[in-house]
């Protein structure tokens, strides 16, 4: 384990928003999904120590929390970087230049591969599948952030944007 | 309404009307727009009476698999003994489709309207609005509109007045395209990894958490409020050619194609029409290839098969695909047909939950194959091994992701089988695939 100390991400505000979930669902494990958005939300990823607490808060087990992680695809299990950005290259966008999309960051961001993070630490690229927002070639997740009909010249200037 | 496009004159716009409408996005212009009329008109019924009129109509499932939606609703118990939930199925992620996501950006509150209809007539307490995880925008826009939603008393413990209680709630998905099929849903709802389920027993009987429920997808429930206000007889004369298709389909229109976007046709219509007239055509200079009409787990058509070609259920049939969920995908002769056919395999084996044996092993194979055909080291009987591995892949398992896998792969291969064999003669220079496998 390399973090030495841990602060538990369920307390005072956090807490409340997660017990006022619980009346939603029959059962605690339902909460699962929703308790493990909180975490990425406030820590950026999802570390071991925090899938353990997660485990307590709603009585389940660190294996199944980790089970649960391991599935979905957006709950990030590494720190990634400052900016993550997501490259839809599925055929819809793949047809009109998506590859060539995802050059232009990996060029532009100084990430060598996918899924490396950049040097500086600002960014993290990924191809993703299918972003369901084929009618806008090529849509781009950046953090939250939801970017349609980008293009690889329009890279740098995006980038800009996000320092 | 192809927004970003103004309508074209051969739509039939009636979900789509408030697309790019950001007043209709409020309760207060969702009301003023003639909105909840029809909550409080089902509210004023029994359930039953809902129900009929939804068979009435003829709505089938606009998510892909197109089955009654009526006939849904009535599977679930008539007299009540364990809690019910509605669950409204948003995880959109089929390559090709985008139409929920406007619903859901611009609509709002007719989502939530529908829903509410629905939940009533199923007799369920609680409706999960299921919503894919990288759906932001629309996450908030509907996280707003349901809080709207409660503080004007449509939802809550007296909803519309009636003393009724109707509570909604969304759930964030976290990237996982199964998490569409509705076992698997209902899975992920529960706090598990979102693994289908073998059915029977159907959701109906034993659905999330153990109790009966009812799945539809967003463009379904949408459409539930104006044929309430508007009634099944006038739902059902929305059609052009099969009697057993009405009403209106959102297609979203995607690949080598002018102007892509929504657009909202009525059922049959046909879609060499919308592809030349309301989307411009494909690019200047280009010819058409091939269309994928119903999301990108349907089978391929060709030029001919895809000019003939009435969209609605019956239509794509005869031609030997599906309407699926009305995601179509375009691709001019520009297109490279083996690389574009890999790249859907590889969306499926990124997506198989792993579960079965057929769909774990068989997809990865099928891109380990079309990989080595597009570096040039195919062999002949490459072709006749991905076939063999497809029909494995068909009607073995507990989903049919692995069926989606196969399809285009069987009809690339049948429709354009000159063009693997070009790269495994090497008359066609090999092509890198750029990224991971």
């Amino acid at each position: 384990m390399h973090e030495t100390t841990y602060e538990p991400v369920f307390t005072g505000d956090r807490k409340k928003q997660l017990d006022q979930l619980l009346p939603r669902f029959p059962t605690k494990r339902a909460a699962l999904l929703p308790a493990l958005w909180m975490v990425q939300q406030a820590r950026g990823w999802i570390s071991d120590h925090a899938m353990a607490e997660v485990a307590e808060v709603l009585g389940l087990t660190p294996a199944y929390v980790k089970g649960v992680v391991t599935f979905y695809t957006m709950y990030h299990q590494h720190p990634v970087g400052k900016h993550f950005v997501q490259v839809c290259t599925t055929t819809p966008c793949n047809l009109c230049g998506a590859e060539g999309v995802v050059k232009a960051f990996l060029e532009h961001t100084g990430c060598k591969e996918l899924g490396a993070t950049s040097p500086d630490g600002k960014y993290t690229v990924i191809e993703v599948e299918c972003l369901g927002a084929c009618g806008f070639p090529t849509p781009v997740m950046i953090g939250d952030d939801f970017i349609e009909n980008v293009t690889p010249e329009g890279v740098p200037e995006l980038l800009r944007k996000y320092q | 309404m192809g927004y970003p496009h103004q309508p074209h004159l051969k739509e039939t716009v009636v979900l789509s009307q408030y697309f790019g409408d950001a007043e209709a996005r409020t309760y207060d212009g969702w009301v003023k727009r003639g909105g909840y009329q029809a909550l409080e008109k089902a509210l004023a019924m029994e359930p039953a009476q809902v129900i009929e009129i939804v068979k009435q109509s003829g709505l089938r499932g606009r998510g892909g698999a197109g089955f009654p939606a009526g006939v849904k609703w009535s599977f679930m118990p008539k007299e009540k003994k364990k809690p019910h939930y509605l669950c409204c199925n948003a995880d959109e992620s089929e390559p090709g489709t985008f139409k929920d996501r406007e619903i859901m950006r611009w609509t709002p509150h007719g989502l939530i309207e529908g829903c509410a209809i629905a939940q009533y007539a199923i007799q369920a307490e609680v409706t999960y609005i299921y919503v894919r995880g990288e759906f932001t925008e629309p996450l908030r826009i509907m996280e707003g509109a349901l809080a709207e939603a409660y503080r004007h008393g449509v939802l809550g413990p007296n909803a519309m007045g009636t003393g009724k209680r109707l509570d909604m709630y969304l759930h964030r998905g976290a990237g996982a395209y199964i998490c569409g099929e509705e076992t698997a849903l209902m899975s992920s709802i529960e706090g598990r990894r979102g693994n289908p389920r073998i059915r029977p027993p159907f959701p109906a009987a034993y659905g999330v958490f153990g109790m009966p429920t009812t799945i539809n997808n967003v463009e379904t429930l949408a459409s539930v409020p104006h044929i309430i206000n508007r009634g099944g007889a006038w739902y059902k004369s929305l059609s052009l050619s099969h009697p057993k298709s009405t009403g209106t389909k959102l297609f979203s229109v995607c690949g080598n194609v002018k102007r892509p976007g929504n657009y909202e046709v009525t059922m049959g219509f046909p879609l060499g029409e919308l592809i030349d007239e309301l989307c411009g055509g494909v690019p200047d200079g280009r010819t058409l290839k091939a269309c994928i009409p119903g999301g990108s787990s349907v089978p391929i058509l060709n030029r001919e098969e895809s000019e003939s070609c009435k969209l609605d259920y019956e239509g794509c049939v005869e031609q030997g695909t599906m309407l699926g969920s009305g995601g179509l995908i375009v691709f001019d002769d520009s297109a490279d047909m083996v690389y574009q056919i890999m790249r859907l395999a590889r969306f499926y084996a990124h997506e198989s939950c792993a579960q079965c044996t057929q769909c774990r092993e068989g997809t990865a194979w099928t891109v380990r194959i079309l990989q080595r055909i597009l570096a040039g080291q195919g062999e002949a009987k490459d072709l006749d091994l991905l076939l063999d591995l497809s029909e494995q892949m068909t009607g073995k398992t507990i989903c049919v992701l692995s069926d989606s896998c196969a399809a285009p792969v069987v009809s690339g291969i049948k429709k354009f089988r000159g063009e693997f064999e070009a790269y495994i003669n090497g008359t066609r220079r090999p092509r890198p695939v750029l990224v991971h496998a």
